[in-house]
């Protein structure tokens, strides 16, 4: 399989001297393309500061990131513009599905090919490609405020998949949902990712959730992340366990 | 690109059009005070227009007769109209008083001008809108219609009974006041005329001075109470200059020869609007800068409140790879839309409501045009803060942690 996206040796420290805090000591992690990989943690232990530099919204003190063949940071960013790279290489769905209240699903949808320059007819069609992948076509001239819970996180996965990145950064998406829509969001972002040919990180705490991936990244104290081995590695670790495994 | 800003505004239009209603409603005061200012420079220009002079012969050593008082000899028209280059020259009195009309009365300039010229003379008012010009030497008036007269009217102006003949139309003093314009005589009579006792007492207080009432000197006394019982001043000369002469050299030998002081046109403008109503301006000028500055406040206020709102869609539009300039570009074009809905409030507000003010509103298409950019460039200013916070909002806000 394709290497979707590869971390080697991330490490990131706020502040300095004495007041410095290694917040990530050294992340090694690779997910390949049209693979969905839990990433968990108890708070505090990195997570977020991870999804923030794969995210390149924050930078990393040291280490290489790769996305598909294009290393991307090695010790310092490859790339001039990280706005380009958010919008081009790299999807976001969130905890909340933060769709933009004035635009309506399709326009939601279209919003990033259209900032990277897509004329309006062409990336509301690209929008409504997805919509029809995701089933809710029906919903596409509504407003987030129509919609249920698990319509605007469809949404928000769409809006993540419409520019085919590479990769996919999911924090939290089950989290306001219950099991059968927690449940549903997770086959379709599965489904995405094989069609769409998508790394895919989703960072969570939803212990209905965990037992549905084959592998799992561990974060402990942002030092190691641990690799549960394909198929068997959620549904037989106890619960606290995952939640706080220092317990 | 779709419009961000328009979809925003589209989407909470109630918020944008009540507040862009309200904002309209301060910048239609705003209009309505530049044209308070320009209805009473036009009142000024309105005045010294309609009395048809080209110049204004006072007293010496003031401003009269509109800013200060200025009494003169009614006999001098006659040699100023010896002068050469000068074409007619007519007495004025100008005097400010409430005029009665049954039980109501009105705040009008009295205006005294000289009758018997079948043609009409200098300081008659130039048209009327009906009736006629006051063809008798006393007990007629001419009103501007805004004193509410009409034809046939009785009103009373100090202890005589005028009848309304004519009515005309912006004939009004530097402050606003309309005028009544009646005849010289009666004019210079109400500029001095007293009540019974005080004219019984006067007449008293003659009669007891030795000075006057000499015993070896018969006529004397009553000739000193004649003298005080007549009005022989009038406020001001009209005169015009025929053509061919130049204005400045005409003025200059009333000057020398009459020891007059003479104001041209120009020099007239000057002295109303720079200074009658300079108070008034810099008055109306305070009033448009604090007004400058609340509207400025008010849409700072609201762009600011519409951008904290949206914070965690700012940070979403930036994580997923929008331009600033593209989040500065949508909350710019709120604030242009505010002030242009406010502007649009605010025009017509202030067209519909100048016709109901006391005073005379000139609402200038210059002023409105020079409004239109001072309220966008108002937003700009006011939209900076929100600005500075969009882009400051920090993207990876919107992953938490």
């Amino acid at each position: 399989m394709r290497t979707g996206i590869q971390i080697q040796g991330l490490k990131k420290r706020y502040g300095q001297g004495e007041t410095a805090v290694d917040a990530l000591k050294g992340i090694d992690m690779e997910v390949s393309s049209g693979e969905v990989v839990g990433l968990i943690g108890p708070s505090g232990s990195g997570k977020s500061t991870l999804l923030k530099c794969l995210g390149a919204v924050i930078d990393p003190t040291a280490g290489q990131m790769t996305l598909g063949d294009e290393v991307i940071y090695s010790d310092g960013w490859n790339v001039k513009d990280l706005r380009a790279l958010r919008r081009d290489k790299i999807g976001f769905v969130f905890q909340a599905p933060y769709l933009i209240p004035f635009l309506d699903v399709t326009d939601n949808v279209a919003l990033l090919p259209m900032l990277a320059g897509v004329p309006n007819k062409e990336a509301r069609r690209q929008a409504l490609d997805l919509l029809v992948a995701l089933d809710i076509q029906h919903r596409a001239k509504a407003m987030p405020s129509q919609l249920s819970g698990g319509e605007q996180q469809r949404v928000a996965i769409a809006r993540g998949l419409v520019n085919h990145p590479p990769v996919i950064l999911a924090d939290e998406p089950t989290a306001p949902l219950d099991s059968e829509r927690a449940m549903t969001v997770i086959r379709i972002l599965n489904d995405m990712a094989r069609q769409f040919d998508t790394a895919v990180i989703v960072v969570t705490h939803d212990e209905k959730i965990i037992p549905t991936f084959k592998r799992i990244y561990h974060i402990r104290d942002g030092v190691t992340v641990e690799e549960v081995g394909e198929g068997k590695s959620s549904a037989l670790l106890p619960s606290s366990t995952l939640l706080n495994p220092n317990q | 690109m779709i419009s961000l800003a328009g979809r925003d505004i589209l989407h909470s239009w109630g918020k944008f059009v009540f507040t862009g209603i309200g904002l309209g409603l301060l910048i239609g005061v705003t209009l309505t005070m530049a044209g308070v200012y320009r209805g009473m420079v036009d009142d000024g220009r309105a005045l010294l227009n309609n009395s048809g002079a080209d110049m204004w012969v006072v007293q010496r050593g003031t401003l009269g007769p509109y800013a200060e008082a200025s009494n003169l000899n009614d006999d001098v028209y006659r040699s100023l109209r010896a002068m050469k280059g000068v074409s007619e020259a007519a007495n004025v009195t100008y005097l400010t008083m409430q005029v009665r009309k049954g039980a109501r009365d009105v705040r009008a300039m009295v205006v005294g001008i000289a009758t018997g010229h079948p043609n009409g003379t200098l300081g008659w008012p130039p048209y009327l809108v009906a009736g006629r010009q006051i063809t008798r030497g006393h007990y007629e008036a001419v009103a501007d219609i805004a004193t509410g007269f009409n034809l046939g009217d009785q009103i009373s102006i100090r202890r005589n009974t005028y009848q309304v003949v004519g009515l005309t139309r912006r004939m009004v003093s530097s402050s606003g006041d309309p005028m009544i314009f009646v005849p010289l005589k009666d004019a210079q009579e109400a500029q001095f005329l007293k009540d019974n006792d005080a004219i019984w007492q006067g007449r008293h207080r003659t009669e007891n001075n030795p000075s006057f009432n000499r015993p070896n000197v018969p006529g004397l006394l009553d000739a000193v109470i004649s003298s005080q019982s007549t009005n022989t001043f009038v406020n001001a000369v009209l005169v015009t200059v025929k053509q061919g002469y130049a204005q400045r050299d005409v003025a200059e030998a009333i000057r020398r020869w009459k020891r007059l002081t003479v104001y041209t046109k120009a020099e007239m403008e000057e002295i109303l609007v720079g200074k009658l109503i300079a108070t008034s301006a810099k008055q109306i000028a305070m009033f448009l800068v604090i007004l400058a500055v609340v509207s400025a406040a008010i849409v700072a206020f609201i762009i600011y409140t519409l951008t904290m709102d949206k914070i965690r869609e700012i940070a979403v539009l930036k994580l997923i790879g929008t331009r600033n300039r593209t989040i500065a570009a949508m909350i710019l074009q709120q604030a242009l839309a505010l002030g242009l809905i406010g502007f649009v409030v605010g025009k017509i507000s202030a067209t519909y409501a100048a016709p109901y003010f006391p005073k005379y509103i000139l609402l200038v298409p210059m002023d409105s045009i020079a409004g239109f950019f001072a309220v966008m460039i108002i937003c700009v200013l006011a939209s900076t803060v929100a600005i500075r916070i969009a882009l400051k909002v920090d993207p990876a806000e919107a992953i938490g942690g």
